[in-house]
């Protein structure tokens, strides 16, 4: 670990001011993942900003009849909050799934989307890694590559986004609301997070002091027919190699709603919002399934190591969407 | 932004081996602890994690190193009640907490009933994880989400025991909670 210099935010304004004028400092809160990348020398920042002193942690109801996240809301708190596991499962389900217990009591959920990847070459300060070091090449590409993307990919890096609250978030349609110098914006969650192309060094679209406040689930809680499935090498306490956030909205058998994200198979939470909306209108049938799976997956690429992801991930995407459609809400 | 916290000195490499980063420089921070309901007051350096204050500053060497990178589970401890790996945490962030460690969870004489349901079902072996487990066990039992064994084998994912005591960590615990662990031990 580098040296650094510690300060404290005591409101938003603040925090962000000394941020934007600070190249070299970092935003810290629950520290579960920049903690362990500073360790590694991964992450060298100058100086930390604490901000879990910012008034970012309350969970409410918006006027519209959704459900705004504080940033700094632990990512256990948000799992457990009586309205999460009513009217948004998707999100609890997702958010249990993922990291042990310790972790996320101490993860916050602004910091549960800026996570980095767990490639293993980005965090191993040894091997070239175009998203540690731009233009020193990838080590996944030609090396061992069993965790890596197979959608979205470019040549400068395969590495996938790790978070599971993010692929129920995506499927959700949940709305990131940040704070910066000039004012507040709200992105997408779909569109906060990139692909990587030639700048696989930026994970997403917030600019250095602009700060997470929120996370805004809209009334749909797509509650009476989701699944979150994950597949991992053991049953608890590791990534997803593929995970699945499926819903569904049924008038008796017909699809009204379809709703696919992927984790664990590309740069950021997947979805294919063109091959949902052709399934409007259909019959909720493991036939169509099917063909969600193989049209999501159509331009999938393996490496080598990962190409068994996308037979996976075909299989999973049905599996999460059957489970869906049977798991009406009592 | 608050005052009167480290400035650091940005850039140098703590694996220097001429630099003691545990050792307060001039430009320390001043947080206030309690441990185990001590209060202390303490200098700290922002990069010290709870961990290396608890062993290395405060003697309290039940909380076990092991991965130092949040994925063994063996350093759990109790911040405000609730588990947190001790090793990605900085201390300095911790002004104002409470802090449980093993050494902190006994009443007077009496081992804390997690403690002791452990020592009845021999729920360990070479022991390195165990205060880890038993503070993690704790933390599940007031967090109130375990209601089956499979339920804490799943909400005790993140301590690992390398010598495979879990049978007996999971059936200790179930005692602790009061659910009969099914093989007439309690």
């Amino acid at each position: 670990m580098n040296a650094f210099s510690y300060t404290r935010a005591t409101d938003v304004s603040s925090a962000v001011g000394a941020a934007a004028a600070d190249a070299t400092a970092a935003f810290i809160a629950g520290g579960t993942n920049l903690v362990d990348l500073m360790k590694e020398n991964v992450a060298r920042p100058a100086r930390l900003i604490d901000i879990t002193r910012l008034p970012l942690t309350r969970i409410e109801e918006t006027a519209t009849g959704g459900l705004r996240l504080g940033a700094l809301v632990t990512n256990a708190a948000t799992a457990y909050h009586a309205l999460v596991e009513r009217r948004y499962p998707l999100l609890a389900q997702a958010i249990l799934s993922g990291a042990s217990p310790q972790l996320r009591n101490m993860a916050t959920n602004g910091g549960n989307l800026l996570q980095r990847t767990r490639c293993y070459y980005f965090y191993d300060t040894a091997a070239p890694c175009n998203k540690r070091q731009p233009g020193s090449g990838c080590s996944a590409i030609e090396g061992y590559n069993r965790v890596h993307a197979v959608l979205g990919t470019s040549e400068h890096c395969i590495a996938v986004h790790p978070s599971d609250m993010c692929v129920a978030l995506a499927a959700l349609d949940a709305v990131v609301q940040i704070t910066g110098t000039t004012g507040e914006r709200a992105v997408p969650l779909v569109e906060f997070h990139r692909l990587p192309g030639d700048t696989p060094q930026v994970d997403h679209v917030l600019r250095q002091g602009e700060i997470i406040t929120a996370i805004e689930l809209p009334p749909n809680g797509c509650a009476d027919h989701c699944s979150y499935l994950k597949i991992r090498d053991r049953q608890s306490y590791a990534f997803a190699l593929v995970s699945v956030a499926a819903a569904l909205e049924l008038d008796g058998d017909t699809i009204v709603d379809l709703r696919v994200a992927l984790g664990g198979v590309a740069h950021k939470p997947w979805r294919d919002r063109e091959v949902e909306a052709g399934m409007i209108g259909r019959p909720a049938t493991v036939e169509h399934f099917r063909q969600v799976a193989a049209d999501v997956m159509r331009h999938a690429r393996g490496r080598g190591h990962n190409t068994f992801k996308i037979e996976l991930a075909t299989r999973a995407i049905v599996r999460a969407l059957t489970t869906a459609r049977q798991a009406r809400r009592a | 932004m608050s005052d009167g916290h480290a400035t650091g000195v940005p850039g140098d490499r703590m694996d220097d081996s001429s630099i003691d980063p545990l050792t307060p420089g001039p430009d320390a921070s001043r947080i206030t602890i309690t441990v185990n309901g001590i209060q202390r007051e303490l200098e700290v350096m922002p990069w010290v994690t709870l961990l290396d204050l608890l062993r290395e500053r405060l003697q309290l060497t039940g909380t076990k190193k092991g991965c130092d990178h949040g994925q063994c589970g063996a350093c759990t401890v109790l911040v405000g009640g609730q588990r947190v790996n001790a090793c990605l945490t900085l201390a300095v962030m911790k002004d104002g907490a409470t802090v449980t460690t093993v050494e902190g969870l006994s009443v007077d004489a009496e081992l804390h009933p997690v403690q002791q349901a452990f020592v009845r079902h021999d729920a360990f072996q070479c022991g390195y994880c165990t205060p880890g487990q038993i503070c993690s066990a704790v933390g599940l039992l007031g967090e109130g989400h375990a209601r089956t064994a499979d339920d804490i084998r799943e909400l005790m994912s993140g301590n690992i025991c390398r010598c495979g005591a879990y049978p007996n960590i999971v059936a200790a615990i179930q005692d602790a909670m009061g659910l009969d662990d099914g093989r007439g031990t309690r």
